[in-house]
């Protein structure tokens, strides 16, 4: 089992928990992105999460797919938030159980190392004297 | 006769064209690389990133890949999710 969420509203870990556990599973692996109050060197405000959705789905879906037969997963949950978040927001989480804790390691990290690489979500930071799209330029 | 595309523009896109949306005249049966070309031609600063992607019917395309009419094209600045 794969599933995935882009939601403009607060995610729940305790939804994206719930939707991977199950009894023959020993292990769950879960990893929450929050936002955080500073960025090489600078105090951030806040941020927003603009995505191509249709797509960005797509690739999540395929992320979780592939993470999960690739480490022989029992399930896999990818949650992202889009739109406008104050610090300490969480931005993402990723769910994954297995019949034992390693495979789950593996997968949760694989998912969102996958993720930051290839969905087509875009980050862009406001700083007390500006706002910037991260990662853009060199 | 040149063919019309029309482009979604995300993120840093959207601020170097203007626009949620743009559209380029290519030859006919362009490939993705065409429409790379013509895009940096009109826009320069698409040369300023760090990389960017053409998605064409929602999946990364190749540089190869011929554009048929139709198809739903959008420009991938570096993306940032997580």
């Amino acid at each position: 089992m794969s599933e995935i969420q882009l939601s403009p509203h607060p995610l729940s870990i305790d939804a994206c928990y719930a939707s991977v556990q199950d009894p023959t599973c020993g292990g769950i692996c879960l990893f929450v992105g929050t936002i955080r109050n500073h960025n090489k060197g600078k105090s951030v405000t806040h941020l927003n999460f603009e995505s191509y959705a249709p797509m960005a789905e797509k690739e999540m879906k395929r992320i979780a797919d592939e993470a999960k037969s690739q480490h022989g997963l029992h399930a896999v949950s990818l949650h992202h938030r889009t739109g406008e978040l104050a610090i300490g927001d969480i931005a993402v989480i990723i769910a994954v159980s297995s019949h034992h804790r390693a495979a789950a390691f593996a997968g949760c990290e694989q998912v969102i190392d996958e993720l930051k690489k290839h969905v087509p979500i875009w980050k862009k930071e406001f700083l007390e004297d500006g706002s910037y799209w991260v990662g853009a330029r060199p | 006769m040149k063919q019309s595309h029309s482009i979604l523009c995300f993120g840093i896109a959207r601020d170097i064209t203007g626009s949620a949306t743009i559209t380029l005249h290519l030859r006919p049966r362009p490939k993705v690389l065409d429409l790379r070309t013509e895009l940096l031609a009109q826009y320069p600063a698409f040369g300023e990133l760090v990389s960017f992607a053409i998605a064409r019917n929602e999946a990364y395309a190749d540089d190869e890949e011929t554009l048929e009419p139709g198809d739903t094209l959008a420009i991938i600045p570096p993306v940032s999710g997580g």
